[in-house]
């Protein structure tokens, strides 16, 4: 008897259950077809638009004329080199600072942290504004060098090159670096650096043995994510202005607004697409087990 | 303390100094140093002026503020709503659905903004949904950027929200809207306002979609700084960077505002 009343209630706890998941499955239906609708229909379209030459008819076309282009290895070249490259530069600068903050405080440190937490919430263009004023030939730096020895042009003419836009990109992303170190350290033991400081552990032996180990997944969450944002980057590049920095998401602007190309912007916007949410899953899986 | 020895304390702090200060600093305040110059071909900026700011606040710089303000509050709004009606229907999902939701809805951070909005583009400029041309599709663009923001924010709101409330609110007799309305809501305002202000802000300085998208008698500011730029007025258009800059700090300052008197109720 005792064993009927039990089974009737585990199967009437099962049908309540499936229902309850049912009625979940239904309130979250409404968000998910707006996303469906506003986000993944659109980019199905660009899909397939990439799959329709202006000729008409469905085919590879696109993607053989685009990969044959000069222009677009170029650009692919050029972004990833670039995102590597700021994102290695946002590491090693980003850890050293957040190094200083953490563990060698000094007066203001907690206003300067208050302060990267600002600067995240500008748009990355102003740096590039910015710079201009400091790097462009008329700026600052500039100024300075003709002011002092009377030359007619200053020596830093790099804005309008990958530099330029390399530099902008360190500026602007190694806060989002910064950020997850600073909660990383905030929760690190301190008693362990002066356990190994009192056993005769100089600095940078306990950055290395005691820091660096418990840091290496805020680091890795974070590189991550600067590597998919730099790859994904526009607004610096756009604002550089220069000709010969090219990257995949200037070139799918240029190609769609300034050459009415859809078909080969479409293409472009595939394959960057592709690069950075392959990025992005895997800055997902990394920071899951990292716990960030 | 990591490092005991007084001198190399004072050096790795100077070290820091030179690292931070020009990267950081510099470029904020150079931006307002060249907000109230004309001239800029020495070290310091010259010909002090309030001219630009004067330009800077009306006309079609004053619309552009009114548009980016008003899509900046229209996306934040809209993706609140939806990111955080997904993320309290993802909390009451199993597990393996509670993560495709997860994954479908941060899915446009990764997506780059220059992609959603050539896909809003060719998406939205035929029928039978046609958008292209109006202030709308401006809107729509940001609020399918900043909604993966608003949502992972709230989300993770709600998997610390402690259960004890509602199970309490229920037990008492309240019916599911009633605990979503008096209990689970009151108790996410803190991240909800805080999820809007970063949508607010991220809004605020969008470009790269906008640029794709942005109708002629819809600017926000960001294209306006662009196009000032771009024509070579870097003054002007530092002036109404620094609008832009007042303009999201001032909100984000409210916003917080809210925040705090909401944690402390």
């Amino acid at each position: 008897m005792a064993e009927a009343v039990r089974a009737a209630r585990a199967v009437r706890g099962r049908a309540e259950g499936s229902r309850r998941s049912l009625g979940a499955f239904g309130r979250a239906l409404p968000p998910v077809a707006l996303l469906a609708l506003f986000f993944l229909y659109p980019l199905v379209l660009v899909v397939r638009q990439s799959f329709r030459p202006d000729s008409g008819g469905t085919s590879v076309q696109p993607y053989a004329d685009v990969f044959a282009s000069e222009a677009f290895r170029q650009a692919l070249w050029t972004t990833v080199w670039l995102a590597l490259a700021s994102t290695a530069g946002c590491l090693v600068l980003g850890f050293l600072l957040a190094l200083v903050i953490a563990f060698v405080p000094f007066p203001g440190a907690k206003a300067v942290a208050r302060f990267v937490d600002v600067f995240l919430s500008f748009p990355s263009f102003l740096i590039t504004l910015a710079l201009l004023f400091v790097y462009g030939s008329v700026g600052m730096a500039n100024g300075a060098w003709t002011g002092l020895t009377g030359a007619a042009q200053g020596p830093f003419q790099f804005l309008n090159t990958p530099w330029g836009v390399l530099l902008a990109e360190i500026t602007y992303f190694t806060p989002f670096v910064m950020r997850p170190l600073l909660a990383a350290f905030s929760q690190l033991d301190t008693a362990q650096l002066e356990v190994a400081g009192s056993l005769g552990a100089r600095a940078p032996r306990i950055v290395r043995t005691v820091i660096l180990p418990e840091a290496l997944p805020a680091l890795a969450a974070g590189g991550s994510l600067v590597l998919v944002l730099c790859l994904n980057e526009f607004g610096i590049v756009l604002f550089t202005g220069a000709k010969g920095v090219t990257t995949l998401p200037m070139l799918v602007y240029s190609k769609a607004i300034l050459e009415s190309d859809y078909p080969g912007a479409c293409v472009v916007a595939v394959v960057n697409v592709l690069i950075s949410v392959g990025l992005y899953g895997l800055y997902r899986v990394v920071s899951r087990r990292a716990g960030a | 303390m990591l490092v005991h020895s007084r001198g190399a304390r004072w050096a790795l702090w100077a070290v820091f100094l030179v690292l931070f200060l020009p990267l950081f600093a510099l470029p904020l305040l150079v931006v307002l140093g060249a907000s109230f110059a004309t001239h800029w071909s020495s070290v310091l900026p010259s010909g002090p002026t309030l001219a630009n700011y004067r330009s800077a606040t009306r006309g079609e710089a004053l619309q552009a503020l009114t548009t980016s303000l008003l899509t900046a509050a229209g996306a934040s709004l809209l993706a609140l709503a939806t990111g955080t009606w997904a993320a309290l229907a993802g909390a009451a999902l199993g597990k393996r659905a509670k993560r495709v939701l997860d994954a479908l809805f941060v899915l446009p951070v990764a997506v780059p903004s220059v992609v959603v909005g050539l896909s809003v583009l060719v998406a939205f400029s035929q029928p039978p949904l046609l958008l292209n041309g109006t202030r709308w599709i401006v809107i729509l663009a940001h609020t399918v950027l900043v909604t993966a923001f608003a949502h992972q924010s709230v989300s993770a709101a709600v998997t610390r929200l402690d259960p004890a409330y509602e199970q309490a609110a229920a037990s008492l007799g309240a019916r599911p809207a009633q605990v979503l309305w008096r209990i689970r809501l009151p108790l996410l305002l803190p991240s909800l306002t805080a999820a809007a202000g970063l949508c607010f802000a991220l809004s605020m300085g969008e470009l790269s979609a906008t640029m794709m998208l942005y109708p002629p008698d819809w600017t926000p500011l960001p294209v306006l700084i662009y196009a000032a730029t771009d024509r070579g007025a870097l003054f002007s258009g530092s002036a109404v960077a620094v609008v832009l800059m007042a303009a999201t700090l001032l909100v984000l300052f409210a916003v917080s505002r809210v925040r705090t008197r909401a944690s402390y109720r």
